[in-house]
């Protein structure tokens, strides 16, 4: 297979990624220092995002048999950049205050970041499989980064014993996929699924086996358990990671397979995508209204959000892919925030994951408390901020597929998670007795979250310059 | 432009009020207080300018587009509906400010933030004319008024607050889900994108999803009306509120709901509204009942005006889907005294808590000895509130009850028993607080000129509108005249 310029061109986002992790490892080996390592992935990060704009012209660019650069891809891996620069300038805060080294958690990230870009452009198992391991073994190590902490030490073997499981269960899917169809290409695929006569007792499996290792990543019920204690044990920035990268490039991966593959029409895989839909939301935001703990709480919020997210993924009309792409820069913004306030507020021997660390922060630290507050409306949906113009576009794509019953589930529960959302802000504004002021913010994290709030109320206020953007999202 | 600034003027005043209140408290109030009686002016000057006309259609107009892929504009528009509920925001509004002048003393700035906020939010729910603008102002309001209740409420306001915020948020939702339904009806139909209002009207569905769509916007609607069943938010949020949130509560959230009905529900859908008229109207006069009877078994003051609303407003609901004109007029008549006449009495018993520390009317008794000008004129509101001749309450409630009688002479006469009931409430409530002897030998500052100040406007307001209401009525007359035509089966 030769690759021409052109195709050079389409790829050269991903290429500066991989570029840059080499350069910061090579820079870590000339001299470490924590500010230097910083600003070297936040510019390769930076280039990567601008060189999209070289990428553009190229579309759509089938790159060998493995990758599609296609506008769809592009838009990903565009957010999934966004995000990781955000999270560096999350991170560099929060670990600053860490003794020991550094450098290696922006390597990992950088790593997990191309995993991701490669994930959400992938068009072949090879591909798939690819990325997600990129993704996944690098997250081992950043969950467990603050490795003299108990905590993340257990959180990051749970993660890696359950990922590698879910991991084989998806290889197994796919050998099982191809053995009845004889080939690994998501287009190949779905032209063999058009005709009967494939042998529906390997395809069957091998799609359920497939669904558990999407729904592992995607953290949907039932394959949610690992979820609360990840969130809590994890850095809060590398939280705020895994919440967003690794779920939203699973999530357009979803879209990509199913769409394209054209599985998700069949009648039972509908029904346990519905099935799975309504656990999630029930599930996540019913078990929120038992925690005291916010990253907890997050972390049943965020499983509820899949949910609803399912919900466009079902609707399957035209909204749905751009439903599903709004509502996804609407979670990346606001779940980002929410964590970086955590982060924020945490110090160097524990994380601020207790109720108690955020009593009465309104009236110690007001902008820092109205941040969050911003954060926690959105995350419910509240207008003037983006998770409205999400929720709203999903209903409205549930809506244009009659799917009536999820919607009227998805409102009914997130009413149910305004519960849980009201009780973290109750304790922000609560008067009287007030928590310790905790550390002052970094210039870096100060900038994040004046832009990751700027964000949110402007797309709140004007959806129209990304919808524009998004709605040409078609799939190939 | 003029109906834009009715929204930003709050908008943009809260903001300044938050900033200014770092240096001086005393110019948030003043700051909040200028943006209301602005708004205000600004309301009355496109009332009277528009007065020899007659307000026969919209008749001022803002449009700009927003998100143009789904037909999401930016379109305020008003007539005399709208713009009689906007004065009463504006009044209401600028009293409120004045009666929290020394009720609220801890962060001012972000005490009139929210409250000037939650105008914003009333304002635009009266203005707006496509239903995705509406939703959204709708939800607006929710916000600050929750931290309005959730912060400088009473003993169990963290309770009240989140207890309404659930009961109006997924009522909301319920209208979301029904606004979109409507929407892609009206797509499937024309092929066209629109969340006007104008476009909206008159899309053609079947009788089952018409009923379901009107279902979820009256679900919605009832919740802030209060219809009985859905209602129990409000004994708790209107006694944990600080004093103007009550008022704004009384005076204006509840009239929302009211206005939903009118402005969306019986012109969008009127085979079904016509359909469900004998149930609404049963829940209204269950209401009119319900909530005398409950303010009778009160002894907290403020959860017994809070009762008193459930039953007014259940007269509302009754006039509403009458659906002829001497109810409407009576039911939008009775919206406007009862912002007034409740909104009073919550000013009232808020200054008596703020002398005497309590609410409970077994502790008052004998004020009329140490406070005559407070007694006097909680008398008078509780005449009003009875329904006296002369007062504003009277003629909305005869109006209704006139109406009522044509359209079902039992439901007219259970109507008329919920006056009656009134007399015994109110009548209670001046005899055990006021009259009597001072048992407790309470020594109280009367009411201040200020309060004074606010208290006379508001008798005055109620006076012209039960001796003098025809510009009132005429003002609405055309409204109303376009929903009695639009009634099927007629």
């Amino acid at each position: 297979m030769k690759v021409a310029g052109s195709d050079c061109l389409a790829l050269l986002p991903l290429v500066i990624l991989a570029a840059t992790s080499i350069a910061v490892m090579v820079g870590v080996a000339i001299r470490r220092s924590h500010a230097l390592s910083a600003s070297l992935t936040f510019a390769g990060l930076a280039i990567s995002f601008g060189s999209l704009w070289i990428a553009a012209p190229q579309l759509p660019r089938q790159v060998t048999p493995l990758l599609t650069i296609d506008q769809y891809a592009l838009f990903y891996i565009g957010l999934i950049v966004a995000a990781s620069m955000v999270f560096v300038l999350l991170a560099y805060g929060y670990i600053e205050k860490f003794e020991g080294d550094h450098d290696e958690l922006y390597i990992l990230m950088l790593v997990a970041t191309l995993g991701s870009a490669v994930l959400v452009a992938s068009s072949h198992f090879v591909s798939l499989f690819l990325g997600l391991e990129l993704l996944s073994v690098s997250l081992y190590a950043m969950i467990a980064y603050p490795r003299r902490r108990p905590l993340p030490l257990e959180a990051g073997i749970k993660y890696l014993v359950l990922a590698a499981v879910s991991a084989a269960f998806l290889l197994f899917g796919m050998a099982l996929i191809y053995g009845a169809l004889g080939t690994m290409e998501f287009r190949g695929i779905a032209a063999q699924l058009a005709h009967p006569g494939f042998d529906r007792w390997l395809v069957l499996p091998g799609t359920a086996l497939i669904v558990t290792g999407f729904g592992f990543k995607l953290a949907v019920v039932p394959f949610h358990l690992w979820t609360p204690d990840v969130y809590e044990g994890a850095p809060a920035p590398v939280t705020a990671y895994i919440a967003t990268v690794s779920k939203g490039a699973m999530f357009a991966l979803l879209l990509r397979y199913f769409y394209q593959t054209g599985a998700n029409r069949q009648a039972p895989l509908f029904l346990v995508f519905s099935a799975i839909a309504i656990a999630s939301m029930f599930a996540g935001n019913i078990l929120a209204l038992l925690q005291n703990n916010v990253k907890r709480i997050l972390a049943y919020s965020s499983i509820a959000h899949l949910g609803y997210l399912l919900v466009a993924f079902l609707a399957s009309g035209d909204l749905a892919p751009t439903a599903g792409a709004f509502y996804l820069v609407a979670y990346f913004v606001t779940t980002l925030g929410a964590f970086g306030v955590v982060g924020v507020l945490s110090d160097n021997t524990k994380d601020a994951d207790s109720l108690e660390a955020y009593q009465g922060l309104f009236w110690s630290r007001p902008v820092l408390a109205a941040v969050f507050t911003a954060m926690l409306f959105s995350l419910a949906g509240i207008p003037v901020t983006a998770g409205f113009i999400g929720k709203f576009y999903v209903v409205a794509a549930g809506a244009s597929a009659a799917l009536w019953s999820l919607v009227i589930i998805l409102v009914t529960t997130s009413a149910i998670g305004l519960f849980y959302y009201l009780r973290i802000v109750v304790v922000l504004y609560a008067k009287g007795k007030h928590a310790k002021v905790g550390p002052a913010i970094t210039a870096p994290g100060t900038l994040a979250l004046i832009v990751l709030t700027a964000a949110l109320v402007f797309l709140g206020l004007f959806p129209q310059p990304l919808l524009a953007l998004i709605r040409n999202l078609a799939l190939i | 432009m003029m109906l834009a600034c009715l929204i930003l003027i709050p908008l943009i005043a809260g903001a300044l009020a938050w900033a200014a209140a770092r240096w001086s408290a005393s110019a948030a109030r003043w700051i909040a207080l200028l943006a209301m009686l602005a708004d205000f002016a600004l309301a009355l000057s496109l009332w009277i300018s528009n007065y020899h006309a007659g307000f026969a259609t919209w008749y001022a107009q803002g449009d700009w587009p927003w998100i143009t892929q789904f037909g999401i504009r930016f379109h305020l528009a008003i007539d005399g509906l709208s713009l009689l509920l906007l004065m009463l925001t504006f009044f209401l509004g600028a009293l409120s400010v004045v009666v929290s002048w020394t009720e609220i003393t801890d962060e001012v700035g972000f005490f009139h933030l929210n409250l000037l906020w939650i105008l914003t939010g009333i304002a635009g729910v009266f203005l707006a004319v496509n239903l995705f603008l509406f939703y959204f102002a709708w939800e607006l309001m929710l916000v600050p008024m929750y931290f309005l209740i959730a912060i400088w409420g009473h003993e169990n306001r963290v309770y009240a607050a989140v207890k309404f915020f659930i009961f109006t948020q997924l009522s909301g939702l319920l209208m979301l889900i029904a606004i979109l339904a409507l929407f892609f009806l009206h797509h499937n139909a024309t092929g066209i994108y629109s969340f006007e209002y104008q476009d909206l009207l008159g899309t053609a569905m079947s009788p089952s999803a018409e009923m379901w769509i009107m279902l979820g916007f009256f679900v919605a609607f009832a919740v802030k009306l209060p219809v009985v069943v859905l209602h129990t938010w409000l004994p708790d949020a209107h006694t944990e509120a600080p004093t103007a949130g009550s008022v704004i509560l009384a005076g204006l959230l509840l009239k929302t709901g009211a206005y939903g009905m009118l402005r969306f529900i019986l012109p969008l859908f009127p085979h079904a509204a016509r359909a469900f008229a004998p149930i609404a109207m049963a829940l209204g006069v269950a209401g009119i009942l319900y909530g005398a009877l409950l303010a009778f078994g009160q002894t907290d003051l403020k959860r017994l005006v809070a009762y008193t609303s459930v039953s007014h407003l259940g007269f509302v609901l009754l006039g509403i889907f009458v659906w002829n004109s001497l109810a409407l007029q009576g039911a939008l008549m009775t919206m406007i005294c009862h912002g007034i006449s409740t909104g009073a009495l919550f000013i009232l018993v808020g200054a008596l808590q703020e002398r005497i520390h309590t609410r409970e009317m077994d502790r008052m008794g004998g004020i009329w000895s140490t406070a005559p000008r407070l007694s006097g004129a909680a008398l008078f509101f509780a005449l009003a509130s009875l329904g006296l001749p002369g007062l504003g309450d009277f003629v909305g409630e005869f109006l209704v009850l006139l109406g009522a009688y044509r359209q079902s002479i039992v439901l007219a006469a259970l109507a008329a028993i919920g006056v009656l009931f009134a007399t015994f409430y109110a009548l209670r409530l001046v005899q055990r607080a006021f009259h009597g002897p001072n048992t407790h030998e309470w020594r109280i500052r009367d009411l201040v000129p200020r309060e004074g100040l606010v208290i006379g406007l508001m008798i005055a307001a109620l006076l012209w509108l039960g001796l003098y209401p025809r510009p009132v009525l005429d003002t609405f007359r055309p409204t109303m005249a376009r929903l009695e035509q639009l009634a099927p089966g007629r």
